[in-house]
């Protein structure tokens, strides 16, 4: 399944059947993104992983 | 089965011409040509050919009739030789920076002596494919732009109409850019570690990036610590305020979608998210990326600057220009890490 990125507008490869919550990647811009909505399969931006330092 | 000779194949271009050549599944190499090392085996003055060619070099008196010859002679050298190889060969492939700019004023604005074969410098067709495919299919002489200026063009290319006509370009530049000869600039006590800004203003290549983008073009050039490779910053204003990145990012994909040779490289993650000639050492890509900040759009490109800068543009012509597929022998896809 393909869809758009929501960063670059370029194609995205999604692996069927496709999950919420998955993460993938543009080829195009290498943005991570996370699958949001499965009715229809929709994308956006996967949040930073920031680092908390224990505090 | 093409034959080729290559001029001038004791310098660093005239040897990755034939680096690849001699790898090149459709081409016979019929003759190396040198005036330095005539009589001298090609591998002992090109180290990395050892087992792969027997070739010795020839004279520049003693021409071997070929289906392609490349050039890889001197600036204002190379337009004295010009005239008199055309019997020889049926297409010529300059990489000399002598028949680039079809007008001879400027020519000698930027060369600093007059043309010796004016009457040649507008029969010339750019050897850039990605700008001039149809044309090269069927050109007789052809001149393959300089490697900051190929660089240059592809980065900026895309924004000609986007953007307004004045653009600054920083580019960097490899120690292979200056030649196989040694001088006193080119002492490794002299270079190692430097970064000398060799040209503030005025390269000569800023003729050929207005010449090939519509844009008026200036240019400043710098020798940086590196074997291989050049880099170009461009810089250009918006025409209409501020610059959207969906767009230009279009604009770069339009153009650039199905070249086999020019990559998009404007990533969000990773170590190398923009162009880095590091990466490309032997092959014959041109990464092309770019940054959109309010009114401003930064054009970043890389390649090597004796293959896409350089041999490969030159191979890529001699394949469209004979027919064959425009990729063959030219798939190396560089190292990493290097």
């Amino acid at each position: 399944m393909t869809r758009t990125c929501p960063e670059c507008e370029g194609p995205v490869e999604l692996a069927e059947p496709v999950r919420l919550s998955e993460i993938a990647q543009c080829a195009d811009c290498s943005s991570e993104l996370e699958v949001v909505g499965l009715e229809p399969v929709a994308l956006a931006l996967a949040p930073e992983i920031e680092e908390d330092w224990g505090e | 089965m093409i034959r080729v000779a290559v001029m001038g194949a004791a310098g660093y271009l005239g040897g990755e011409l034939l680096r690849l050549l001699t790898g090149h599944p459709g081409v016979e190499v019929v003759q190396a040509v040198s005036t330095r090392f005539p009589g001298r085996r090609v591998d002992s003055v090109h180290p990395n050919l050892r087992a792969q060619t027997e070739l010795v070099f020839s004279p520049p008196d003693e021409p071997a009739a070929c289906d392609v010859l490349f050039t890889a002679t001197p600036h204002r050298t190379t337009m004295t030789l010009i005239p008199g190889l055309r019997e020889r060969a049926g297409t010529v492939i300059d990489l000399s920076g002598d028949f680039r700019l079809p007008d001879p004023a400027v020519y000698e604005r930027y060369y600093g002596v007059a043309h010796a074969a004016p009457e040649l410098l507008g029969a010339f067709v750019p050897g850039i494919p990605e700008l001039y495919r149809d044309e090269l299919r069927t050109a007789d002489l052809i001149s393959v732009p300089g490697c900051m200026a190929t660089a240059a063009i592809l980065a900026l290319r895309p924004l000609a109409g986007l953007v307004e006509p004045d653009v600054q370009i920083d580019g960097r530049t490899g120690s292979s850019g200056s030649g196989a000869l040694a001088g006193d600039g080119n002492l490794h006590a002299e270079r190692s570690g430097a970064m000398r800004v060799f040209a503030p203003v005025g390269h000569r290549h800023e003729a050929e990036v207005s010449r090939l983008t519509g844009l008026n073009a200036r240019m400043s050039a710098t020798g940086v610590e590196a074997v291989r490779g050049v880099q170009v910053v461009c810089h250009a204003t918006h025409a209409t305020g501020k610059a959207d990145e969906r767009t230009v990012r279009r604009a770069y994909r339009d153009l650039y979608a199905d070249e086999p040779f020019v990559r998009i490289v404007a990533h969000r993650r990773g170590t190398h998210r923009l162009p880095d000639p590091k990466l490309l050492s032997g092959s014959n890509y041109c990464d092309v990326g770019f940054a959109v900040d309010g009114d401003r759009i930064t054009a970043i490109a890389a390649l090597d600057n004796l293959v896409k800068g350089g041999a490969g543009a030159a191979v890529q012509c001699l394949n469209l220009r004979t027919g064959q597929p425009e990729t063959l022998g030219l798939g190396f896809p560089g190292l990493h890490p290097i």
